[in-house]
């Protein structure tokens, strides 16, 4: 049985150990390490399939386990499972790293071996995220995330990067260590870091309370959920496309994926006394960033912004849930959690197409500034053909993946409150705004000065890569059914779980 | 009192000791000065025979000698392996820097090996009398060691701060061990225990000696508000002297918080009016300032001897818990943390050359261009040192935070891991200026094979450890007993 072999594992530490391997082998043979880099990240995703094909969408147990005793003195376990929640992004991070590894394949000219080593480690860290059933295992993992990060801002990124990456470091740092002394609150509750034992754990509403707002300090970083956002604007801004790409791409889904495995289910009456609070962040994060990003100069900028927006609608579908609840109206719910996951996946591929496409001018007139540009469409046709399509993506146009998110969002919000809806679906209207304008003022109009003139279009390692990201648009915007299928076994049983009061 | 040879067995790893300071003491005066290595070889040859003594002679059992007045248990076997361990690591690393400023003699030596058998006499003290010989023994080593470059005033001034203020600490503890013994009528640790457990004692002057104790403890281990010696001492003196300074004693002055609160006065612990809430204070305020005071450091010695402040207020967070699993987990901090230390000052100390000592942060400026292999060890250290996963100093902290859990001081945890938080800010600061900052100094970096291979050994054992910390945990825990 494929199940059975140590796949995730595989995934894991196949990229970290390539990543230290390509490390070691220096810059000397530089063009040899791109190609190892890339054979491995290919390698990663192709070894991360079974996860995908071998999947029984009709549990929700969790599968693939492993695990083994780690520290048997406090009772951490390397514990590791997939279920429909996890499973997608995990694919997402390996489909994403290595479009990561080509597209700084030119780009990069000091030392590419310790960037190309930096997302490898990256990736595997990701993956064990997402895997991690054991709190501390996960707890190690999401922590270890920030160094590679940390130095790809630093290192790679542009004249303001030192200040946006110790930014973007304590500000990370700052919201996990309460998660940390949540868990080990917990450990002494339940008696190990299982985190499906925390899941079954009884907890008083106050006890609840607490640990709902460390999981949030920890979370509404991550995701980012306004107020604690500005780390997420400086950090895009001036970290390296590759780097844009990660953190938009999975690094904010991670943030999204805490408040599924751990929020949700290990506190949910505190969830649903709290649930005004997270809706509320969610709804100015839609509206008002939604408006900021309209002003915004600087395209990586206007993206991160419109990040923030678009990771509001995932926390604002998943605590519709229990107004929803509230109001009998059946199966909204599970539309709701489903339209959260759908939208990261969606927001994984646009966001991370966007910054490339950012990346592609970026490359070519060292200027990301909008009025820098105009009439891009006069020189390269092709390239603009494919912002074109991923700003409608971005925009929510019907038939790409960027749609079906927003869409399942909105029609879970009218079951809870028409306010609500309505609010959340001013984005259809801010966001066709902020991202269309930026195209107009880009891509069309008379070719404005001699930069754009000289431009080349894109060649064939962008073609690929925009290529391969506009096929995964369109295709989860066609057919959205086998993500969907493959996660409701998953937010059934999650929302089975959420109704059932702990106290 | 009887004789009994077989007695002398389980104190043959200082009796080694002894005799190899000796050893190096004589053969010194007849070797000339280009042979000096001999000495060094000698000093490290006798460290590791001594260290496979202490192994060859533990067993799991507990044994008291000499009238009570010694004892050897599986605590003291592993904490004088880790003291051993981490002197040969900063002979090893000081060698080069040594001799490079002519500073390369035999009583470096014959002062380091009697400061370790202070150090070991310490973790196997069971009276008063005994702690107290151990200590001023490593104490007045340390003293000679700061002031070992003559030609410095910098190092003249931090040793005669040193010495003061140690003696001052002395005397402190002398005159609350006068006070316990008032009050107790013995000097033994376990007789101590049971008196203390009968309650048959004058309880104000018992609390009296306790004070004084605790702030003596206080100054040796630097905790803040007894703090003030600690920066001008780690910048004063010789890196080398830092170095050593900087490691191998705190495994000492752990032994010695450990004899003297845990051994003897475990009974006093309990709440605000026993040790417990006199090291929470201890503890918060170590944490607090010391973190904060780094931040501003320009000069890495002054930064690591604020981080070493902080760094203790976590090791004391671990005793007041006052579990068996607080004492493992301060156990653990305190060799993971002498370790890292020797290894960061070993990176210090590697970046240093004749007539140019890496002592301020911008001389790290851009190490990662000048060698990206040393700047990856030192990035180890300095995320190990703030506690970041998968660094071993992560599972420090955590065991830490899980003793204090678990006895219902969670206030003390978040306490703790909000200084952390400001901790980690300098530590990531030094990743910034290796790997943000374009270099300034572009000279080459020369370092001698072997401290090339140990401080890689050193810096890997972060990760290693990080990843694999069930095996010293379970060590230290053995350690620890019941």
């Amino acid at each position: 049985m494929i199940a059975d072999w140590p796949i995730l594992s595989l995934t894991v530490w196949l990229p970290i150990i390539g990543g230290f391997m390509v490390l070691a082998s220096g810059d000397r043979e530089a063009n040899a390490t791109k190609w190892t880099a890339l054979t491995i990240a290919v390698l990663t995703f192709i070894v991360s399939l079974p996860l995908w094909f071998a999947f029984d969408s009709t549990t929700a147990q969790m599968q693939f386990v492993e695990r083994v005793p780690w520290v048997p003195a406090f009772n951490v376990e390397y514990y590791m499972g997939i279920d429909g929640i996890s499973m997608p992004l995990i694919i997402l991070t390996t489909f994403i790293t290595p479009l990561v590894v080509i597209a700084g394949w030119e780009v990069i000219k000091f030392r590419p071996s310790q960037y190309m080593a930096a997302f490898l480690i990256m990736e595997g860290v990701m993956v064990g995220v997402f895997s991690a059933l054991d709190a501390m295992l996960f707890y190690v993992f999401w922590e270890a995330m920030l160094i590679p990060m940390f130095l790809i801002i630093g290192v790679w990124g542009g004249e303001n990067r030192v200040y946006a990456t110790i930014k973007f470091f304590l500000y990370t740092f700052f919201g996990s260590v309460f998660m940390l002394v949540a868990l080990i609150y917990m450990y002494f509750q339940s008696g190990s870091f299982d985190i499906l034992g925390f899941h079954t754990l009884k907890l008083g509403l106050t006890e609840q309370i607490l640990i709902f707002i460390a999981f949030l300090m920890a979370f509404a970083v991550k995701v980012p959920m306004w107020p604690v956002h500005t780390w997420l604007p400086d950090a895009h801004v001036e970290a390296p496309t590759g780097g844009s790409v990660i953190l938009a791409a999975i690094m904010l889904k991670i943030g999204g994926y805490g408040f599924l495995r751990f929020s949700l289910p290990i506190t949910p009456d505190a969830s649903h006394t709290l649930d005004w609070l997270i809706i509320g962040m969610s709804l100015i994060a839609v509206v008002y960033i939604g408006f900021v990003a309209l002003i915004q100069q600087d395209m990586k900028k206007l993206i991160a912004y419109s990040s923030i927006a678009h990771m509001g609608f995932v926390t604002l579908g998943f605590f519709i849930i229990f107004i929803i609840n509230q109001n009998n109206a059946g199966s909204g719910a599970a539309l709701g959690v489903q339209g959260g996951m759908v939208q990261m996946v969606s927001h994984g591929f646009i966001s991370a197409a966007l910054f490339l496409c950012v990346g592609v001018l970026y490359d070519r007139l060292h200027s990301r500034q909008i009025n820098d540009y105009g009439g891009v469409v006069n020189t390269m046709p092709i390239f603009a053909a494919f912002m074109v399509f991923f700003a409608m993506a971005n925009a929510g146009l019907p038939g790409t993946s960027g749609f079906v998110g927003e869409f399942m969002v909105i029609l879970a919000s009218f079951r809870a409150d028409f306010w609500y809806a309505f609010l959340a679906a001013t984005t259809l209207i801010i966001g066709a705004a902020y991202t269309l304008w930026m195209v107009k003022r880009v891509i069309f109009g008379e070719v404005t000065n001699e930069g754009v003139a000289t431009l080349k279009d894109m060649n064939n390692r962008e073609f690929i890569v925009l290529g391969t990201l506009a096929a995964a648009v369109l295709l989860l915007g066609l057919w959205p059914a086998p993500l969907v299928e493959v996660m409701d076994a998953s937010v059934n049983n999650l929302l089975q779980h959420i109704s059932v009061s702990k106290l | 009192m009887q004789f009994d040879s077989t007695q002398l067995i389980p104190v043959l790893p200082e009796i080694s000791l002894l005799t190899l300071a000796c050893v190096v003491l004589v053969v010194d005066l007849f070797i000339r000065e280009e042979q000096r290595i001999i000495s060094y070889g000698i000093s490290q040859v006798g460290l590791i025979l001594t260290l496979l003594i202490t192994i060859l002679v533990s067993q799991p059992t507990t044994q008291i000698l000499f009238d009570g007045s010694y004892i050897r248990d599986p605590m003291s076997d592993l904490l004088k392996v880790g003291i051993l361990l981490i002197t040969f690591l900063a002979f090893l690393y000081a060698k080069d820097y040594l001799r490079d400023r002519g500073l390369f003699k035999g009583e470096f030596y014959t002062l380091g090996l009697f400061a370790v058998l202070g150090m070991m006499i310490m973790t196997s003290a069971n009276s008063f009398l005994t702690i107290y010989l151990g200590l001023e023994l490593l104490a007045l080593c340390l003293y000679a060691l700061v002031a070992f470059n003559r030609n410095s005033p910098q190092g003249a001034e931090a040793a005669m701060k040193y010495f003061v203020l140690g003696a001052l600490a002395s005397g402190m503890l002398l005159y609350g061990i006068s006070m316990i013994y008032g009050a107790t009528g013995t000097l033994r640790f376990d007789e101590l225990a049971q008196v203390v457990d009968k309650g048959d004692m004058n309880q104000l002057v018992m609390i009296f000696g306790v004070v004084f104790l605790v702030i003596g403890l206080a100054f040796k281990l630097g905790a803040v508000p007894f703090h003030m010696w600690v920066p001008d001492v780690y910048h004063g003196a010789p890196t080398a002297v830092t170095l050593f300074i900087g490691s191998a004693p705190k495994i000492a002055a752990f032994a010695l918080a450990m004899r003297l609160l845990v051994d003897g006065l475990a009974d006093l612990h309990g709440g605000w009016e026993g040790w417990q809430g006199m090291l929470i204070i201890l503890a918060v305020l170590s944490m607090g300032i010391g973190n904060l005071i780094a931040i501003a450091q320009t000069n890495i010695k002054r930064m690591l001897a604020y981080s070493t402040i902080s760094h203790v207020g976590f090791i004391l967070l671990g005793i007041l818990a006052g579990t068996k699993e607080g004492y493992t987990a301060a156990m653990f901090y305190t060799l993971v943390y002498a370790l890292m230390s020797a290894g960061g000052f070993g990176v210090v100390i590697a970046l240093s050359r004749k007539g140019f000592e890496a002592e301020n942060l911008d001389d790290f400026k851009g190490l990662n261009q000048r060698n990206p292999w040393f700047a990856g060890m030192m990035l180890l250290l300095m995320f190990s040192m703030a506690g970041v996963p998968p660094t071993v100093g992560f599972f420090a902290k955590l065991f830490v935070l899980d003793a204090v859990v678990s006895v219902d001081l969670t206030w003390l945890a978040l306490v703790g891991v909000f200084f952390s938080i400001i901790g980690a800010f300098y530590y990531i600061r030094v990743i910034k200026i290796m790997y943000f900052d374009k270099p300034t100094d572009e000279s080459p970096i020369t370092v001698g094979m072997d401290t090339q291979v140990v401080l890689s050994l050193n810096g890997l054992a972060m990760l290693f450890l990080g990843l694999f910390p069930a095996g010293l945990l379970s060590l230290c825990s053995n350690a620890i007993g019941n």
